[in-house]
């Protein structure tokens, strides 16, 4: 017999005979309703408190409030989704003070080294967020690969305001996740950290050591 | 670990549990680390559940276990659909050796040498490092901590927090030695040093291998909590990723993750979530840009299906390995983890480990609780630890005709001498004028009552017997 | 899983008190004075001869056999439906908690859940159902509480010790860092594992002492034996009592029986 069918088998003529099944009541799940305004406050008062980075924007100010940011980092290059409008509105903006805009259009295996050691950041969009824990919902697709939001050390996270929810609890069944999951969905809740020695924070360890929220509003 | 003979240089005794405890505690370093971590890690907690219905919460918690154990044997199966429906490969391993045996196929056959670990606790329990290591597979944690312990030739003292043993300053001087890291004191330094290190390795691994936090059979997505990023890395930048994870960490739907994430993360560090939680639900499809092509799921039972026949100690299953009874527990902050001598120390470790290893090699583990219920309490999803501890002692020295005992390697403690002792002691006090003759007895011969009472006066002087006992008393006034 | 939730009864007429075998035989003035204070509530209390020890020696050691066959002894002592008091959050612990375990699927269970429900620990018995009103005859002073774990986490007393303190107006509690920590007594644990135990005691009675109380009390007579013990074997100045002991000393005006 494999070892699956054997596993199963011992899981099945359990001794101890069928188990009772016991009632799951997801009441404390719910939260009393909340303003916008509300959660973006949340929001931000979380996130920055494990060290991300919050800028209030408007559609007409958000390029240029990036660009500033990016400037004061000293940052060369912004990797951008190729056919996201966050992309398209980059690619047309008349900025002139943004880093040179890179595109991820082609699989990683062909230029790992230039992601892991060249970009100094990179920007994506969200499926929103959450209020209660300050954490940014990323579904990554073939136009912003899962590597963006991770191998540079500068993430910019492009949140809208209108899609922040209070739990993740709540995000999940609004967005009907059950009905299907993609290759990779992501929780994102402040930089890359490690506490492992002596619980003495340190960020960037293996991931971005910035996470920087544009809250669209 | 059952699988580790004498003669192998990794094989630690666990029955000497006694000689490590006394050294850990003769050892002030070791100490102070702990109870700093393991305050810190106390109050952080309490602050992160903060005005929640913890109680509830944990209610729900519970009870998500309970629903996924009571429907275990279907939700591998749909689990295993699910994942095979989306792409990723399903095994299934009886114990360690089979599931190291799996990992190491999987790499051959893509002619894979080199393996970039995700921190997991289950490949810890097979030994897999050891194992590929001895088929010419070189294996290197990414895990900061475990990173660290490795670099020492040790294994993790915390099932969150590897290498919580150490100080910077020997964590420096490790770094120094093995990896030419400038001395440092400065941990924004020591940690930059190991992204450097460990990005070349990633870059360069031909497979990942990770642990998985819940496995959701509804929608055959694989959950992964962490902080630094590493297990993100080991998920998505090698070619081939293979999950290594217990039987038991599947759950029914997933709604039911939301619940468990809360208590998991404040449970275990006192975060309201981690920095990044990781949920993957197949390998790299045609038109994606990155993740690994081949994504392999390893379901390993050692012991589990075991430990699942009990209605009580299937309540060990429950378990999401937060950590939080560790840190809570006042013997493992004294003794630390690596007296235990087993992959899962302090309470946990306590009611799980004899399961795997046989309650003969872990004899001590139950014996070491002053039973105080800190870890009962604080567990996120109610695991009565202290009456499992009960019930493995009396499975230790076969103390019930009534429940025979079950666990293998049961009956290993009873002791002719103290089996004797306990059958005097209940002769008398299930005799009332024994126990009242008895009692009086001793008070009268007070005096001569010895002075030393063996571990007892090492600490403490001896507890003095009354002049008259309240028996006696009550007696005197006439009840 | 989870306990009960407690429902005090009013406040009967009479009470079985079971005293436990160490007061009995080490800390009998601590019985004394439960009885005293409850008599001074006006409730008649019965002290059943036949009483010896609950088992919980034998039952945490896994001596299931040997423990049951104690506790057999004991279920039978209580035949009227009054409240059965104990000054100990172990013992009573014990028989609240784990008599209906021990005895599950014997002929002995309904009679065990019945002597469980009407198990109280002392002090709660004395604040929630008595609603005892304490006058401080005594001098100021500064003492320090160590609730056992027992007390604490099966009894769910935390809060009790505390409020019957503060009622004394001339006595200064003060907390100890850590005070929900065990003292590390646990019974045969402190003989089985002496130098964890021990590490566990120092590091209490250092917590205790660093308060500046002049004394402790406590709910169980383990941790006292164990606490006091090291203090005295170490020359630490910190003088130990039961709770209940402390209670009646500073509040008797000599007319208590």
């Amino acid at each position: 017999m494999s070892s699956r069918d054997t596993i199963l088998q011992r899981l099945r003529n359990r001794s101890g005979g069928e188990l009772k099944v016991p009632n799951c009541d997801f009441s404390v799940m719910q939260r009393p309703p909340s303003s916008v305004a509300e959660r973006i406050d949340q929001f931000q008062k979380t996130i920055e408190s494990v060290h991300g980075e919050v800028h209030l924007c408007t559609r007409e100010s958000w390029i240029a409030q990036l660009a500033s940011i990016l400037s004061s980092r000293g940052a060369r290059s912004l990797l951008i989704p190729t056919a996201h409008q966050i992309g398209r509105d980059l690619r047309d903006s008349r900025q002139d003070d943004l880093p040179e805009l890179l595109i991820y259009d082609e699989p990683i295996e062909n230029w790992q080294p230039h992601l892991f050691n060249e970009v100094d950041a990179a920007i994506t969009s969200t499926r929103g967020g959450i209020a209660e824990t300050g954490s940014l919902i990323l579904w990554p697709t073939p136009d912003e690969p899962r590597l963006m939001s991770l191998v540079p050390p500068i993430h910019i996270a492009v949140l809208k305001a209108s899609e922040l929810h209070a739990t993740f609890h709540e995000a999940m069944l609004a967005q009907n996740w059950a009905s299907g999951m993609p290759t990779n969905a992501l929780l994102i809740s402040g930089p890359s950290k490690t506490a492992d020695i002596e619980q003495t924070l340190a960020y960037g360890v293996h991931g971005p050591k910035e996470l920087i929220i544009l809250v669209i509003g | 670990m059952s699988q580790a003979s004498s003669e192998d240089p990794h094989h630690i005794d666990v029955k000497e549990f006694h000689p490590r405890a006394r050294a850990a505690i003769a050892d002030p370093k070791i100490r102070q680390n702990f109870r700093k971590a393991m305050d810190g890690l106390i109050s952080k907690r309490k602050d992160a559940f903060e005005g929640m219905d913890l109680e509830a919460l944990r209610d729900l918690g519970a009870n998500i276990r309970l629903r996924a154990l009571a429907n275990l044997p279907d939700l591998l199966e749909q689990l295993e659909k699910k994942l095979t429906e989306n792409g990723i490969k399903v095994h299934w391993a009886i114990d360690g050796d089979e599931a190291c045996r799996i990992v190491r196929d999987i790499c051959v056959a893509r002619n894979a040498k080199t393996v970039i670990k995700g921190k997991s606790m289950v490949s810890e329990e097979m030994e897999l490092n050891h194992y590929l290591e001895e088929h010419d597979i070189k294996a290197l944690e990414s895990d900061l901590g475990e990173y660290i312990v490795q670099l020492a030739g040790e294994t993790p003292s915390h099932i969150i927090m590897p290498a919580i043993h150490k100080n910077t300053g020997e964590i420096s001087e490790l770094m120094h030695e093995k990896t030419g890291t400038d001395l440092s004191n400065d941990v924004e330094y020591l940690t930059a040093s190991a992204r450097q290190q460990l990005r070349e390795k990633f870059m360069n691994a031909d497979v990942g291998v990770s642990g998985v936090n819940f496995a959701v059979a509804e929608t055959g997505t694989l959950c992964l909590v962490e902080n630094e990023g590493n297990g993100r890395m080991t998920t998505t930048v090698p070619p081939c990723h293979i999950a290594v994870t217990g039987i038991e960490k599947v759950v029914g739907n997933l709604e039911d993750v939301a619940p468990l994430l809360a208590l998991l993360t404040r449970s275990a560090t006192g975060q309201h979530i981690t920095t990044y939680f990781n949920m993957i639900s197949s390998p790299r499809k045609p038109e994606e840009l990155d993740g690994p092509e081949e994504v392999h799921l390893v379901l390993v039972d050692n012991g589990r299906s075991s430990i699942y026949q009990d209605d009580e100690l299937l309540d060990t299953l429950r378990c999401i390995r937060c950590g939080a009874c560790m840190n809570h527990c006042p013997v493992y902050t004294r003794v630390g983890g690596h007296t235990y001598g087993t992959t899962y120390p302090g309470p946990i470790g306590k009611i799980l480990m004899p399961h795997l290893i046989g309650l003969d090699e872990g004899r001590h583990l139950p014996t070491a609780s002053s039973l105080c219920g800190a870890c009962g309490e604080v567990c996120p999803v109610k695991i009565p630890i202290p009456d499992l501890l009960v019930r493995l002692r009396r499975e230790s020295v076969d103390g019930d005709k009534l429940n025979p005992a079950k666990v293998r390697g049961h009956g290993a403690k009873r002791g002719t001498l103290e089996a004797l002792v306990w059958k005097g002691w209940s002769w008398m006090h299930a005799r009332p004028g024994a126990y009242r003759f008895g009692t009086a007895v001793a008070a009268r011969l007070r005096k001569l009552q010895p002075g030393q009472l063996g571990g007892w006066t090492e600490y403490r002087t001896a507890p003095r017997l009354a002049a008259k006992t309240l028996h006696e008393r009550m007696k005197e006034r006439g009840q | 899983m989870a306990d009960p939730i407690k429902v005090y009864p009013p406040k009967p007429s009479h009470v079985y008190f079971y005293a436990t075998c160490l007061i009995d035989m080490f800390y009998p003035d601590a019985g004394m004075a439960g009885i005293q204070l409850l008599e001074r509530e006006g409730i008649k209390v019965c002290f059943p001869e036949d009483q010896t020890c609950c088992g919980q020696p034998a039952y945490t050691s896994g001596y299931h056999d040997e423990a049951r066959a104690v506790a057999k002894a004991q279920l039978g002592l209580f035949p009227e439906d009054w409240p059965i008091v104990v000054p100990s959050g172990s013992c009573g612990g014990m028989m609240r908690k784990h008599y209906p375990r021990l005895f599950k699927d014997t002929d002995h269970e309904v009679k065990a859940a019945e002597v469980a429900a009407r198990t109280w620990e002392l002090t709660d018995f004395l604040l929630n159902v008595c609603h005892i009103k304490l006058k401080d005859l005594g001098e100021p002073t500064t003492i320090a509480m160590h609730t056992s774990c027992s007390a604490r986490r099966e009894m769910g007393v935390a809060e009790v010790g505390p409020k019957l303190i503060g009622q004394l107006q001339n006595v200064n509690l003060v907390e100890q860092v850590r005070a929900e920590e065990c003292c590390g007594f646990g019974g045969t644990f402190a003989v089985r594992h002496p130098e964890i135990s021990g590490a566990m005691v120092s590091e209490k009675v250092d917590t205790l002492t660093d308060t500046g109380a002049e004394a402790f009390v406590t709910t169980d007579c383990g941790c006292l034996m164990n606490i006091s013990g090291y203090a005295e074997k170490n020359g630490k100045p910190l003088a130990g009592q039961h709770i209940v002991s402390f209670l009646w000393e500073r509040t008797d005006n000599g007319s208590g029986s």
